[in-house]
């Protein structure tokens, strides 16, 4: 996976059928990427229904929530309506994984994305990232984790 | 991976307090896995007697179960006329229907202030406390529910059937 302190590579994946959701439009924002394996799979499922109860908790740090899978855009608008998802996914399917290669968790065995996480700071920055099992749900406490770290570090020039 | 925070006097506790074995369970009561849950826990209860503290802790999850924060208030609501305990196993035995007439009616079978209970149902301080249990939960590592917390680490393995009973007892801890 990318390294802490590097730079978040660019990308431009479609959102909804006619619109596309760039990361660097969300300059200013942290940003929590949640790769993940395929739409209506269990595991997803409850990952991403967990990460829709947990927005309100992400907000209040300023981060925002997206999901990315191989999976086309209209399977994604139906996942999101069956499970009343919140927060955006957006469809790494042409060319198939271009996004997920580019953040080195791409599984070319099975054609789709690792269960991987990071999050990126306001300026771009990656602070953190995780891969999971395929098959573990990597819950939220370390995205939390990871967004505290961030908001005492960036007090900590004020204390001087 | 712990739990955070740790079983306090916040927390409603059902068992021998000064028991071997702290058993945390977050539920949610409109999860169809912890009403699966409900009668093996009863049965763990039955089985470890005085070895065993159980405390319930919410963990609903509104988006796609919208009765459950309401039934969760519901539970608070009544511990506040110490029926707490009484009112999470109807909860689970009535759970086909967490509509909030039928929580009304619950009520009212347990012989509460109705007036009470429906003025602490909306009250801001047990929203508070559902919330609290949710967010503890989320720093623990829950991330589906039931989870089950032994002695404050989080239980990974099957708690379906006769396993976690039979982890308990073989766990030394009884």
């Amino acid at each position: 996976m990318l390294q802490k302190g590097t730079s978040a590579p660019n990308f431009s994946l479609l959102s909804t059928p006619d619109q596309k959701l760039s990361l660097s439009e969300l300059r200013g924002k942290k940003v929590i990427l949640a790769f993940y394996p395929a739409d209506w799979s269990p595991v997803c499922g409850d990952q991403l229904v967990l990460y829709n109860e947990t927005l309100t908790y992400f907000q209040k740090h300023n981060a925002i929530l997206i999901g990315i899978s191989v999976d086309g855009i209209w399977c994604h608008i139906a996942f999101r309506k069956d499970r009343n998802l919140h927060f955006p996914l957006l469809s790494d399917f042409e060319p198939k994984g271009d996004v997920s290669k580019l953040y080195e968790v791409y599984d070319p065995e099975v054609g789709e994305s690792k269960r991987a996480l990071y999050v990126i700071d306001e300026e771009g920055i990656i602070q953190w990232s995780h891969l999971s099992p395929v098959g573990i749900n990597p819950g939220a406490d370390g995205i939390l984790d990871a967004l505290d770290a961030l908001a005492e570090s960036k007090k900590l020039p004020h204390l001087n | 991976m712990s739990l955070r925070p740790p079983v306090s006097e916040k927390d409603h506790i059902q068992g021998n307090p000064n028991a071997s074995i702290e058993l945390v369970q977050y539920g949610d009561y409109q999860c169809p896995y912890c009403w699966k849950a409900y009668p093996i826990v009863k049965r763990l209860q039955a089985s470890l007697g005085d070895n065993l503290k159980f405390i319930f802790r919410n963990f609903p999850l509104t988006k796609v179960h919208p009765h459950a924060k309401i039934a969760s208030l519901a539970s608070e609501a009544a511990a506040l006329q110490h029926k707490y305990w009484e009112m999470h196993d109807m909860l689970y035995e009535q759970h086909k229907d967490l509509r909030y007439e039928a929580i009304l009616s619950y009520a009212i079978g347990l012989g509460l202030d109705l007036d009470l209970f429906e003025k602490d149902i909306k009250s801001s301080v047990l929203e508070e406390k559902v919330d609290g249990d949710f967010l503890g939960g989320l720093r623990s590592g829950v991330n589906a529910t039931p989870t089950f917390f032994i002695n404050g680490e989080k239980y990974t393995e099957s708690w379906e059937e006769n396993n976690l009973l039979d982890h308990l007892w073989t766990s030394n801890l009884v």
